[in-house]
């Protein structure tokens, strides 16, 4: 179990413009973390970087201590599934698993010893005289697991290993992939584009946009504090509504994209920026009205789109330019084109500063606990 | 695809017709190759009997024999000189970055623009410093370069994912070892098309082996045809069919077993 | 020596396909190149009996062969040797494809038929065919005298002795064409004919709307080889003809092979050699001008 270390990496081609720069992070041995972004990020060069499959242009990367920027892929005592699982054609399953240890000159009875157990924990064993061609995607991903489990390499490397598979089978194989990494304790870098994916699966996720790191922090903290307005959009589904808001001194309110008034608490107006500011609400904080509900914390918006998803509906309604959509739970007969009064409170937004787009406000914790567990002070 | 029966009749109808035709040479000779003189000078197409008095003289009038192995040792030489330095110089053009890798494959591809026949009188002359005159080494080492054969395998090396290059690198696996563990084996369908036309072409070459063999040692059998058609061409057409189709045979066997792989090797690298 | 070690970490991919690439350079270097060259070389020579150049002529040798009514001559064969057989070649061996392709039971034998003439060297077939074209004991002029035809003396008749080289040349070429159109035309998406159905289009619609286009690219390939492959021919001239009678056969493979290894005027053969290279340089580019707009890439 190794920690794996960047120090400044960045990456160029021919010296031109970095596509990564600037990455400091510590990923901690036995732990689970996942590099999350949008395409085209620079996640997968960066998972590339640390394989050796790319060179490292700038910056250090330590491997166990030991600097590693120059070691030939086979000498970082690591291991990775790709995304098409990069399974030899002509080789049948077993030898397919054991091709490693086979180049490592491992004894034959011992190799299919290994093989048989990795075969045995992945449901492979039936599988294991097959060549690639006659098994399902979802065996072949298997195989490329297996691949990387014998090798008892202490860090394991995965590029999209998910994403050629149908929904179900990735939901199953999400929690399966977790089990594994657990039980054998290896450090684990995971690359996915999928934010589902990072949130349920990562101990730490890191959110890179433009090749530049955006946040790295325990999937739910990332949720709940956002750093930027885009995490704030890239974490979620649906993603945080964002607006730009202004505070109206006199009337002691934020006017937020000049439609919605929403009064301020006293205690907060010190904190608030006097310039404009960028303001995000999750779906879900922007509740249906209730009799108790004030009439100056409720706006009235006009439904452009439902989807009613059975345990929760979704609807959607114009501010100014943005899009916005609200999710409530149950089943809500909504038509396209009516009239709803939204509820919205100061506590759950989060501000974040127009110009740096940095996190000023935070919403407050929504964490509930059940009822025997011990609450922390 | 649904076809009326009247349409199936007529295509069946065009199919026999026309195939009988093309493959009618191949079938009169092998009828002459049976017949005696006189049978030949009636002008019968089928014999009256089936004896091999034709082939066992046509192997006593010739050393075909001799000239079948060599034109055996030269094709299969070229075969296997071919797949090795093809696959070697396509391995390199898709899997190793190197500076005027784009230059040195512009100047492969240029040598199919320059004719064979174009080059041959100073290949005659190099081979005759060479001292190769009537050696197999002269009639096959021209030969193994081959940038019609370089293309197609490079074609093929393209498909392959270049994950499956990372997964072996991070494995520990050396250059040559993927290329001999990996390349070749999953460009096998590549090699055997490319293996079968380097065959087909070298059995039936003509002109180089007219040029560079002037004595029986290391003839070839195309050679050895011509031989026997000068010296039998009044008199006996069955000897000369005899050995027309004793020399046919190899190559329409070969043809026959790989046509379906040759036919979709071919059409792939020309197009790709 | 950290920069050198630098340089030497980034340079192993270059060293390595030093090796790989070695046995070919070496090769192409030797019996492509260099012999090209050469041939160049000597074209604006006289040479010896060996083949050393001896006296520098400069573009004399071109000029007596442009002068030359047999070199002439045997231009005018070889632009009408190719006009015979390329066209034919080519559309008999579309037909034949289309044909083969249809999904019939058995069609497996008729394209082993089609693609047989492949398998057949050029000295066999030569020979098949001298024997075919014999003008007493032969079937073409036996098949004439069934018919009350007057008999012709096809390879020995300057009239008709290029005809009938052509006539063998195209069936030696079947082969070869067939099997790549046939690749070719099954390459084309199973599809295309699916939804052109679902329209209600008749069979030579498709045929000139999906089938021909979708082929081009392989059509265009087999014409490029066709024109070269057809100015290479020797076999079939050496065999049949000896470039006769009268030299109406006398094609510019053969023309070059006589004035270089018989007439040991090794100058002049070159300077003939270079010509066809141009040639074919000519074709090839043309046909790639040309090609480009016309073809239909996937």
């Amino acid at each position: 179990m190794k920690r794996v270390e960047l120090i400044d990496v960045s990456k160029s081609y021919d010296k031109q413009v970095d596509v990564i720069s600037n990455i400091n992070v510590t990923i901690e041995p036995g732990e689970f973390f996942v590099l999350v972004g949008p395409s085209g990020c620079g996640k997968s060069t960066m998972l590339r970087m640390i394989a050796g499959l790319e060179e490292i242009t700038g910056g250090t990367l330590k491997i166990g201590e030991k600097v590693a920027n120059n070691l030939s892929p086979n000498k970082r005592d690591l291991s990775m599934v790709f995304q098409n699982y990069a399974l030899y054609p002509h080789l049948t399953v077993q030898q397919n698993i054991t091709f490693g240890l086979d180049v490592k000159r491992m004894k034959k009875d011992e190799q299919h010893k290994k093989a048989k157990e990795v075969a045995e924990m992945l449901g492979l064993t039936d599988y294991l005289d097959r060549k690639p061609r006659e098994l399902s995607g979802g065996q072949r991903q298997r195989v490329a697991l297996a691949r990387a489990i014998v090798s008892e390499t202490p860090i394991c490397l995965m590029d999209e290993p998910l994403s050629n598979l149908d929904a179900k089978l990735r939901a199953h194989m999400r929690s399966e992939i977790r089990r594994i990494q657990k039980s054998l304790g290896i450090t684990m870098i995971y690359v996915t584009h999928d934010q589902v994916e990072a949130m349920t699966m990562g101990d730490r996720i890191m959110i890179l946009h433009e090749g530049k790191i955006q946040q790295i922090g325990k999937p739910i903290d990332i949720y709940n504090y956002p750093a930027n307005p885009f995490v704030a959009t890239f974490i979620g589904s649906p993603p945080m509504n964002l607006a730009k808001a202004e505070f109206h001194e006199t009337d002691k309110q934020l006017i937020i994209g000049s439609e919605f008034k929403l009064n301020v608490p006293a205690e907060e107006i010190g904190k608030l920026p006097r310039t404009s500011m960028t303001i995000g609400v999750r779906p879900e904080n922007l509740y249906p009205t209730t009799p108790e509900t004030k009439e100056e914390d409720t706006f009235h918006v006009e439904v452009t789109n439902v989807e009613i998803l059975g345990n929760e509906t979704i609807f959607s309604f114009k501010l100014g330019k943005e899009e916005w959509m609200a999710k409530w739970g149950g089943q809500w007969h909504i038509d396209i084109g009516d009239s709803l009064p939204v509820h919205m409170e100061f506590e759950s937004l989060s501000i974040f500063d127009e110009q740096s787009g940095e996190l000023i406000k935070k919403t407050i914790d929504y964490g509930k606990y059940v009822s025997n567990k011990e609450v922390p002070s | 695809m649904r076809m009326s029966l009247l349409s199936k009749i007529w295509i069946y109808f065009l199919l026999l017709v026309t195939s009988a035709f093309v493959f009618f040479p191949v079938l009169y000779a092998f009828m002459i190759s049976f017949m005696t003189g006189p049978e030949i000078i009636q002008g019968k197409f089928f014999p009256e009997s089936i004896n091999f008095e034709n082939y066992t003289k046509v192997f006593s009038r010739l050393p075909l024999m001799n000239y079948l192995l060599n034109s055996f040792i030269v094709s299969a030489s070229v075969m296997l000189g071919q797949l090795a330095v093809c696959s070697m110089a396509a391995y390199a053009f898709v899997f190793l970055k190197f500076k005027g890798r784009d230059f040195i494959f512009f100047l492969f591809i240029s040598t199919m623009m320059i004719p064979w026949e174009a080059t041959m009188i100073p290949n005659v002359f190099t081979i005759r410093k060479l001292d190769w005159f009537n050696t197999y080494q002269g009639l096959t080492l021209p030969f193994f370069a081959l940038a019609f054969g370089t293309f197609l395998l490079r074609q093929h090396f393209l498909t392959i994912p270049k994950e499956l290059h990372e997964a072996s690198q991070i494995a520990g696996l050396s250059r040559f070892a993927f290329f001999w563990r990996v390349v070749l084996p999953v460009s096998k369908t590549s090699l055997v098309t490319l293996g079968a036309y380097g065959f087909l072409t070298t059995w039936n070459m003509y002109l180089w082996p007219l040029l560079i063999t002037t004595n029986q040692s290391v003839r070839t059998v195309q050679i050895g045809l011509k031989q026997l058609q000068s010296q039998e061409i009044a008199t006996e057409w069955g000897v000369v069919m005899a050995g027309v189709i004793v020399v046919i045979i190899p190559t329409l066997l070969l043809l026959f077993l790989g046509q379906k792989q040759l036919q979709k090797g071919l059409s792939q690298g020309a197009l790709k | 020596m950290t920069r050198f070690a630098h340089f030497w970490r980034k340079s192993v991919d270059g060293r390595a396909a030093i090796l790989y690439l070695l046995p070919s350079v070496i090769l192409f270097s030797v019996f492509v190149f260099y012999p090209m060259f050469r041939t160049i070389y000597l074209s604006f020579f006289l040479t010896d009996q060996t083949g050393n150049a001896a006296i520098m002529v400069g573009f004399e040798n071109f000029m007596y062969l442009l002068g030359s009514s047999e070199f002439q001559n045997s231009m005018k064969a070889t632009g009408l040797f190719v006009l015979y057989t390329v066209p034919i070649t080519i559309i008999l061996a579309l037909f034949f494809a289309l044909l083969a392709n249809e999904k019939l039971k058995g069609i497996g034998f008729f394209r082993t038929m089609y693609s047989s003439t492949m398998g057949i060297s050029v000295a066999a077939s030569s020979v098949i065919w001298l024997f075919m074209f014999n003008p007493s004991i032969g079937m073409f002029n036996r098949l004439l005298s069934v018919f009350d035809f007057p008999q012709i003396q096809w390879l020995l008749d300057p009239e008709w002795a290029l005809i009938s080289v052509a006539i063998s040349t195209i069936w030696m070429n079947l082969g070869f064409s067939f099997l790549i159109l046939l690749g070719g035309l099954q390459n084309i998406d199973e599809h295309l004919y699916e939804s052109s159905r679902i329209d209600g289009a008749g069979y030579f619609y498709r045929l000139r709307r999906i089938t021909l286009p979708m082929l081009s690219p392989t059509l265009f390939f087999i014409i490029t080889i066709s024109l070269i492959n057809a100015f290479q021919t020797f076999g079939q001239i050496d065999i049949l003809t000896k470039g006769g009678p009268s030299q109406s056969t006398n094609l510019i493979v053969y023309s070059i092979y006589r004035e270089a290894f018989i007439n040991y005027q090794f100058g002049t053969a070159s300077a003939q050699a270079v010509i066809l290279f141009i040639i074919i340089l000519i074709v090839t580019i043309l046909q790639f001008k040309l090609g480009e707009r016309r073809v239909h890439y996937q």
